[in-house]
């Protein structure tokens, strides 16, 4: 390594001896360039690359089955899909997904983390259990949940059906649908907060426990001065994690009602799916792909932002 | 491995609640399980059925069943497409391994200009919605002839494992104790040496934690295999939605065995990685 470090110092100007291109990328001032640059290059191709071409796209009026020399539109696109009421439509209906489903997901997920913050015998089995649904295939859980829904011998329907006297069936009604949608969703990520808790909860240290005690606070108040502040950072971080995801909720709702009945449980990536894959309308799709990508990005900052506060508090 | 750490021990109570509402929550499972194991009319049986004999013949249908109107027995490919579901999972998750540990070696030890810039932006790539990529990643693989191969999905999955995988290995770097690196370079260690002989066998565990963990996030990956596989090369995921749709009466014991199968590693892991699955679902974002 000696030849290459005299190299670097001249700067990696050509030296008396000649320009030796190994050696300059080799120098230690490139080393992090160097070890970077294959996971660079791989990403630049299959995902940079590809989010130019679908902004480029995004201004033309292009469609995938059509062999038409496509136009350049302006923003012609994103004026079309921002004013579709079918879009913001879909957008409601994944307001509605993502809050309920997050909201269910925090209760359920405290709940597991606060049974299961003490050991106790056959803890690691039960862990297993509870935290298998998260590391699911959505197929498998979108599998599960249409045997559950299925209208003549799936459980739930049963179950309503011995109340009811009539048949039951979860995925025909609009509300019914999303409901069942958001209770797969629920299900399957309840786990994560949990796991995001039960690391909160382990965490404090057990003195102020004994202090409080001492103290004889109250349930509630030892919960809200002493518990509660060391599980609020990643609190937070389980809310926007998961408020990320959701938003990009396909796999369940395109396995389990496939957006109906209607377009009563179209997420919005099921839309842009439909959009470029079905309608062919691959500019708007496009386009409509681009608003979402605005909001992840800015979802994504906030996390990581509230990731650096969370450790810094630390 | 260390135990997950706790707050104390449990009364009885707790124990008892705990173990009755796992058991609950775990039902859906349980009940495919069970599902598989069912008879076609044990099956569709109401109201259902808790008990009954169990049979294998499910999961016997899952590679080879009898045709329709005759008694020759034909190959369903399903032996194919979890082949397929392996090998390409398999081959992404090395590749992706590979160059990960590189780039997280060099934005852990070697910072760029910019270092945090390029962190955000290949998180970002991570976390964006795949419906975005999807459509010009499809005219791509058409226009170039790589969709329904081997080479263009493998490509594709070591994109979307390298930054998870840049991530959770840099989080194991950053863990390090630079002391004793800073002290073999002062001894005249090469660079590559310091990489080799010092931090990589420090990370070990980290990376297999990683290795494992992007196996089965590649393993349940289902929109990307939905459009860009084709016969030859579909995956279980594609394979178990198809034959969830189309058909109009579903064969749910044979798909209840198939889910049973696609399940095993997944189970395997979720044991094994206990303590690592935080670090795992959060991109090494969140460590403890």
């Amino acid at each position: 390594m000696a030849a290459t470090d005299t190299t670097a110092e001249r700067g990696g100007a050509p030296a008396a001896r000649g320009f030796n291109p190994v050696a300059w990328a080799l120098a230690p001032e490139r080393r992090g360039g160097l070890l970077v640059a294959p996971a660079i290059i791989t990403l630049f191709v299959m995902n940079i690359f590809p989010l130019m071409w679908s902004l480029g796209l995004s201004f033309f009026n292009y469609r995938a089955n059509r062999l038409t020399v496509p136009d350049f539109v302006w923003f012609r696109n994103f004026e079309r899909v921002l004013t579709d009421d079918d879009v913001w439509e879909r957008f409601q209906t994944t307001a509605i997904v993502v809050g309920s489903s997050v909201a269910l997901q925090l209760v359920i997920g405290f709940a597991l983390a606060l049974l299961f913050a003490k050991s106790f015998p056959g803890r690691r089995i039960l862990l297993m259990l509870v935290l298998t649904p998260m590391m699911l295939s959505f197929v498998a859980v979108g599998v599960f949940f249409k045997l559950f829904y299925e209208p003549t011998f799936g459980l739930v329907s049963q179950a309503v059906a011995i109340f009811t006297g009539e048949p039951f069936v979860v995925l025909s009604t609009p509300t019914g649908a999303l409901i069942g949608i958001i209770v797969a969703d629920a299900w399957m990520w309840s786990p994560f907060v949990m796991l995001l808790v039960l690391a909160g909860l382990v965490s404090v240290p057990k003195y102020l426990y004994e202090a409080a005690e001492i103290d004889r606070a109250n349930w509630w108040r030892r919960f809200r001065t002493i518990t509660f502040p060391y599980i609020k950072g990643l609190l937070l971080l389980a809310v926007l994690f998961r408020t990320i995801e959701t938003f990009k909720l396909f796999d369940i709702v395109y396995l389990i009602t496939q957006g109906g009945p209607g377009s009563s449980t179209e997420t919005i990536a099921v839309y842009v799916y439909r959009m470029a894959f079905q309608y062919f309308r691959t500019s708007q799709a496009s386009a409509l792909a681009y608003i979402v990508l605005f909001v992840v990005i800015v979802l994504t900052s906030l996390y990581l932002y509230a990731v650096r506060r969370t450790s810094e508090a630390r | 491995m260390a135990r997950f750490r706790t707050t104390g021990d449990a009364g009885w109570g707790r124990t008892a609640a705990a173990a009755v509402v796992s058991l609950i929550y775990f039902f859906p499972v349980l009940w495919i399980i069970l599902t598989a194991f069912k008879t076609r009319a044990d099956a569709l049986a109401v109201p259902a059925k808790f008990f009954f004999v169990p049979t294998l013949d499910n999961f016997v249908r899952v590679f080879s069943r009898a045709g329709v109107g005759s008694d020759q027995e034909f190959s369903t490919g399903f032996d194919l497409f979890f082949f397929n579901s392996i090998f390409i999972a398999g081959s992404s998750v090395i590749l992706a391994l590979i160059i990960g540990t590189l780039a997280a070696y060099g934005f852990s030890r070697h910072p760029l200009r910019g270092n945090d810039t390029y962190l955000f932006i290949i998180l970002t790539t991570r976390m964006l919605p795949p419906i975005v990529v999807i459509i010009p990643i499809f005219l791509m693989f058409r226009v170039t002839g790589l969709s329904g191969t081997y080479i263009g999905i493998i490509m594709l999955y070591t994109a979307f494992n390298l930054p998870f995988a840049i991530w959770m290995i840099k989080s194991f770097f950053d863990e390090l104790n630079r002391e004793v690196e800073d002290a073999a370079r002062l001894d005249g260690s090469t660079e590559p040496r310091v990489f080799r002989l010092i931090c990589l066998p420090q990370v070990k565990a980290g990376l297999a934690a990683t290795a494992v963990f992007a196996l089965i996030l590649t393993w349940n990956e289902f929109l990307f295999a939905l459009l860009l596989t084709g016969t030859e090369t579909r995956t279980v995921p594609v394979a178990m939605a198809r034959t969830i749709g189309g058909e109009i009466g579903v064969d749910w014991g044979l798909l209840a065995a198939i889910v049973c199968l696609f399940l095993i590693p997944v189970f395997v892991v979720t044991y094994a990685l206990q303590n690592q699955l935080l670090r795992g679902v959060t991109f090494g974002t969140v460590r403890r």
